[in-house]
C-alpha cells in the first residue's frame, strides 16, 4: 500500500463519495481502486444501514414529511449513513440540475418521492429518466405542467426541459419551446385541482400528505401535427425526449454538468455557450460513451472513474465541497448520527445558511457552485458548522479520531506530529506551508497551555481543538 | 442632507423569479388589459388609482404614503434590447450591466470597488441573505454576505476567550494572502479574510440598535431590511446594501401569490423608511426594486409566463416622486412577441443613481453613457 494508491482512493471516496474515515480507506486500498469503483456503481442493489422502512417507522416526521426540513433531514441521514455514497450523490447532481423546490410545493413527501426516483433512475439511461422526470408529480407542479392544457399551453416545462435540463441555450428556437409544451400537454398529476388546492393552501391536517401521482389524460392531449427539431408528427412527450436524446448538445451538456460534479468545476451554466469546457477531450470522450452505451450514465461514470483526466494529480480538490456535501463529510466523520434522531432536522437546515438549502433551491436554475458556494456568509457558516462538530469530544467518531492521532507516537505528541496526523485523518494530503504552520503554532500554544486538568483529558482537548482548526482551513472547502 | 461622515447609500432590493409589473402598476381602465388577463386581472376596486389610468395593486397599499409624500418614483418600461426570457440570463444582464456577452463582474461589484479602492473596508458592501449574487461580484473585491446578524461571527462555539482568540488569529494567518496557493484557493482565503476582518465590525450593530419599529416577525424580507437598518445606523461605512425577495415566477396562482407578495414586501419597505426617519437617517438611503424581467402580457388560465418590459421603483427621502419612461403599449401591434416592449434602458436608472446618488462617473461601471433620469433632489 503505497501513500499513492491511499491518496488516489481518498480522492475517489470524496468524489464518489462523501470522504471516509481513515481506517476504511486502508480497507478499500486492500480491496483495490477498480473493484471498488465496481461497488460504488452497484449502488442500486447496495445494502444500506437502515432501510426506508426503519427510517420512516423511526420518528413520525420521517414518515408523513409535513415541512421540507423532515424530507431534507431524511435525505441527509440517508448521505451520512449509506453504504453506498454514490447513490446519495448522483441524486445531490441531479437534484442540482432538476432542481425542484418546497417554496413552490408546500409538500415534503413529493420532494422526498422525487429524490428516490433520482436514486432508482439516477445512474441507468438518461433517457428514462427524462421520461421519469417529466412524469415527476413534484416536477410536473413545480414547472406546472399540470397548467399545460390543450389549446392553453403553459410553455414553462417545455422551455426547462430545453435550456436545463438536457440541450442548454443555442440549441434550439422559441418554436421549438413551443412544440415541445404541446406535446407534453395532459402530462398532470391524479386529483390535479384537489391537489394544487391542497398545496397551495399548505394544510396538513388531519391526514397528512396524500401522495401525488402521475396522470395522463388523454382528452387534455393536443393531438395536432407538431414540428420539433427537424421531426415532424404528431409528437407526444416520450418523442420529444427521443430525440432530445439523439442530439449531440444533450451529449455535450451532460458530459460537461457530469464532468463539473465528478472531476473538476466548470463555470456555472449559463456561461457555457460563451466558454470552452475545462477540459473538451473529456467532454467529447463522455459524449462518445453516452452515444456508444445508449445514454447509460453508469457507462459514463465508469469510464470516467477509470479515466486519466480523472486520476490524474491534477484533478485533486478542483472541486468546492456543496454545503451538502460539506456537511455530509463532517457529519459521516463525527458519527453524531448512528440513528435517524430527529435532531438531523435542524442540523441539515444549516446547508441553508451556507447557500444550499437541500428541496428548496432559489430557483428552478438550481445553485451556481463552484466559488460562487464561497462568499463570506457561507464561508462563515461552513468554517462554524465544521469547526464546532469535529472538535466536539462528545461524538464517537470524533472520539476515535483523538484515539487514533494520540495513538500515532508512542512518545508524546509534538505540535508537528499533532497536526500531521489530524490532516492525515481527515484526508488532506497537502495544505500550503502557510496553512501548515499556523496550525503547528496553534497547536503549539496548545501543548504549552498549563492545565489544572492534568489527567488525559487536556490531551483531548488539545487534539480536538487541532481538529477543529483543520475543519477551518481554506483546504477543507475543497473536495 | 447627507453629511460629511454620512454618505449617501443604495439599497436594492431584488425580486427574483420575475414581477409581473401588470399587475403591480395596473393600467386598469384599459380594455386590453382586461381582455388578456381574463383569469387574474385587477379591477378598478382593487387599485389604488395614481392617476386616470394607472393604479398600484392594493397589496402595495403601505406603500400608497411614500408616493403620496412624492418620495417614489416608478420607472415604467424599464428592460433591455432583445429581451430574454430565461430567469438565469435575464438575471446576469440585470447583475453584470451587459446585454450582449457574459460579463466576469457585477455592477455593484464594481461600485463597491470604486467606492473603497484599497479594499480597506471590507463591509463596504453586504449582502443580506443567503449565497452572494453575481451583482456583488468582482474579482479581489470583499463584500460581507450575512445570513444573520445575530449571530454572524467565527467559531463562535469556543467558549474559552483565550482559546478563541487564539483560533481566530490563528483563522486570519491561514486565510492571510499567499501566492503559492493556485486561483480557487486564493479566492477563498480572499472571502475568509474579509469575512474575519467584517464579523467583528458588525457584531457592535445589533447591540446599539434600538428602534419603535416592529417589522413583521416571520417575514425574511422584513427581517433583511432591519438587519439593514441596523447596519446603516451603525455608521460602518457600509455603502451597498443588497437583499432578495423570491417567488415571483407566479405562472400558476398568480392572484393570491402576489398579492401576499407586495404586501409583506411594501409594509416592509414602509417599516424601514419609517425606521431609517424615526433615527434621522431617511435621507442617507435610496433603495432601488427590481425584477429581472415581466411577465407575458396575455395570462395563462392561473398566472402568466416569462415576459419582457417591467418595472423598478426607486425610494426615499431623496428622490423625486412621480412616473419616469413610458407605460408600454397594449396595443398588438406594438406589443413585442406577446410582452411589454421597453422604453427604457435599466443602465439609465443604473447611471442615474451611480451619478447623481452615489457621485460615482457611470462610465467607469457601465462602460457605456446611457440617458439618465432627473430623479435626485439636490
Amino acid at each position: 500500500m503505497t501513500t499513492k494508491d491511499v491518496q488516489l482512493m481518498a480522492h475517489l471516496m470524496r468524489r464518489a463519495g462523501f470522504g471516509t474515515t481513515r481506517q476504511k480507506l486502508d480497507e478499500l486500498v486492500e480491496t483495490g481502486y477498480d473493484k471498488t469503483v465496481e461497488e460504488l456503481l452497484d449502488a442500486v442493489n447496495h445494502p444500506s444501514r437502515l432501510t426506508d422502512n426503519l427510517i420512516r417507522r423511526y420518528h413520525p416526521e420521517y414518515s408523513g414529511m409535513m415541512g421540507n426540513q423532515s424530507a431534507g433531514g431524511n435525505w441527509m441521514y440517508r448521505m451520512i449513513s449509506t453504504d453506498a455514497p454514490l447513490r446519495e450523490k448522483i441524486g445531490l447532481m441531479w437534484h442540482g440540475i432538476f432542481a425542484t423546490g418546497y417554496a413552490k410545493l408546500a409538500n415534503g413527501k413529493v420532494l422526498h418521492d422525487q429524490i428516490r426516483m433520482f436514486e432508482r433512475h439516477g445512474m441507468g439511461s438518461f433517457k428514462t429518466l427524462l421520461i421519469e422526470v417529466s412524469k415527476d408529480p413534484a416536477m410536473i407542479m413545480w414547472l406546472d405542467n399540470s397548467e399545460n392544457h390543450n389549446g392553453s399551453v403553459n410553455e414553462n416545462y417545455g422551455r426547462e426541459l430545453l435550456e436545463l435540463f438536457s440541450m442548454g441555450v443555442g440549441n434550439y428556437t422559441e418554436k421549438d419551446v413551443k412544440e415541445a409544451a404541446r406535446a407534453f400537454t395532459g402530462w398532470t398529476f391524479g386529483n390535479t385541482e384537489y391537489m394544487t388546492l391542497k398545496s397551495m393552501r399548505d394544510s396538513v391536517w388531519p391526514y397528512g400528505r396524500l401522495s401525488f401521482h402521475f396522470e395522463y389524460k388523454e382528452d387534455d392531449h393536443d393531438n395536432g401535427e407538431k414540428e420539433f427539431l427537424g421531426h415532424t408528427g404528431n409528437l407526444n412527450g416520450e418523442d420529444i425526449v427521443d430525440i432530445i436524446c439523439k442530439q449531440p448538445a444533450t451529449a455535450a451538456f451532460l458530459s460537461r454538468h457530469i464532468y463539473s460534479f465528478f472531476v473538476a468545476d466548470e463555470p456555472p451554466v449559463p456561461e457555457w455557450p460563451y466558454k470552452d469546457p475545462v477540459d473538451p477531450a473529456a467532454i467529447e470522450a463522455l459524449s462518445k460513451v453516452y452515444f456508444d452505451s445508449d445514454y447509460s450514465i453508469t457507462e459514463m461514470l465508469r469510464f470516467l472513474f477509470k479515466s486519466d483526466f480523472f486520476k490524474s494529480e491534477d484533478a485533486r480538490y478542483k472541486r468546492v465541497k456543496s454545503p451538502a456535501e460539506l456537511m455530509a463529510g463532517v457529519l459521516r466523520l463525527t458519527e453524531e448520527f448512528d440513528r435517524p434522531k430527529i435532531d438531523i432536522n435542524p442540523t441539515s437546515l444549516q446547508t441553508s445558511y451556507m447557500g444550499q438549502w437541500l428541496l428548496n433551491p432559489p430557483s428552478v436554475e438550481g445553485w451556481h457552485w463552484g466559488t460562487e458556494w464561497i462568499d463570506s456568509g457561507a464561508l462563515v457558516e461552513r468554517v462554524n458548522f465544521a469547526s464546532e462538530r469535529l472538535g466536539n469530544l462528545e461524538s464517537p467518531g470524533v472520539q476515535s479520531l483523538v484515539d487514533r492521532i494520540l495513538a500515532s507516537s508512542s512518545d508524546a505528541l509534538t505540535a508537528e506530529q499533532m497536526v500531521t496526523s489530524a490532516l492525515d485523518e481527515l484526508l488532506i494530503s497537502a495544505v500550503s506551508d502557510k496553512t501548515r504552520s499556523a496550525l503547528v503554532d496553534f497547536a503549539e500554544a496548545q501543548l504549552s497551555k498549563t492545565s489544572s486538568d492534568s489527567g488525559g483529558n487536556a490531551e483531548r482537548l488539545q487534539v480536538a481543538n487541532v481538529l477543529k482548526l483543520v475543519g477551518a482551513t481554506p483546504e477543507f472547502q475543497r473536495a | 442632507m447627507v453629511t460629511a461622515n454620512r454618505k449617501p447609500s443604495l439599497v436594492v432590493i431584488q425580486l427574483s423569479g420575475g414581477n409581473d409589473a401588470m399587475n403591480t402598476v395596473v393600467p386598469y381602465t384599459n380594455g386590453i388589459y382586461h381582455d388578456s388577463r381574463k383569469a387574474i386581472h385587477l379591477s378598478e376596486d382593487q387599485v389604488i388609482a395614481l392617476n386616470g389610468t394607472l393604479g398600484l395593486s392594493n397589496s402595495l397599499g403601505p406603500m400608497k404614503s411614500i408616493w403620496d409624500a412624492g418620495k417614489m418614483a416608478i420607472i415604467q418600461g424599464i428592460g433591455y434590447p432583445k429581451p430574454n426570457r430565461s430567469h438565469f440570463r435575464s438575471m446576469d444582464i440585470w447583475h453584470t450591466a451587459e446585454s450582449d456577452h457574459i460579463a466576469d463582474s457585477g455592477w455593484l461589484g464594481r461600485t463597491i470597488r470604486e467606492l473603497n479602492p484599497d479594499g480597506k473596508n471590507v463591509i463596504t458592501g453586504i449582502n443580506f441573505g443567503r449565497g452572494l449574487p453575481r451583482a456583488l461580484h468582482a474579482k479581489g473585491v470583499p463584500v460581507a454576505s450575512v445570513g444573520n446578524l445575530a449571530t454572524y461571527g467565527l467559531m463562535p462555539d469556543i467558549a474559552d476567550k483565550m482559546t478563541r482568540d487564539l483560533a481566530v488569529d490563528v483563522f486570519a494567518r491561514m486565510y492571510g494572502p499567499d501566492d503559492t496557493r493556485d486561483a480557487v484557493l486564493q479566492q477563498i482565503s480572499n472571502t475568509g479574510m474579509g469575512a474575519y476582518l467584517g464579523a467583528d465590525i458588525l457584531r457592535a450593530a445589533p447591540e446599539a440598535y434600538s428602534s419603535t419599529i416592529e417589522y413583521q416577525a416571520d417575514v425574511p424580507i422584513a427581517q433583511s431590511l432591519r438587519d439593514i437598518s441596523q447596519v446603516m445606523l451603525a455608521d460602518l461605512g457600509t455603502r451597498v446594501f443588497y437583499t432578495q425577495h423570491g417567488g415571483y415566477d407566479t405562472h400558476a396562482g398568480e392572484l393570491d401569490n402576489h398579492a401576499k407578495l407586495w404586501n409583506d414586501l411594501s409594509t416592509a419597505v414602509n417599516d424601514f423608511l419609517a425606521d431609517l426617519d424615526e433615527h434621522e437617517r431617511g435621507d442617507d438611503a435610496v433603495v432601488m426594486i427590481f425584477s429581472e424581467f415581466g411577465r407575458r402580457i396575455r395570462d395563462n388560465g392561473s398566472g402568466t409566463d416569462h415576459g419582457s418590459g417591467g418595472v423598478a421603483f426607486i425610494l426615499g427621502n431623496s428622490v423625486k416622486g412621480g412616473f419616469y419612461g413610458e407605460y408600454p403599449s397594449l396595443d398588438p401591434s406594438e406589443q413585442v412577441e406577446g410582452d411589454m416592449r421597453f422604453n427604457n434602458d435599466f443602465r439609465g436608472t443604473y447611471a442615474t443613481l451611480l451619478d447623481q446618488w452615489m457621485g460615482i462617473d457611470p462610465y467607469t461601471i457601465l462602460n457605456d453613457h446611457y440617458e439618465q433620469f432627473d430623479l435626485i433632489r439636490r
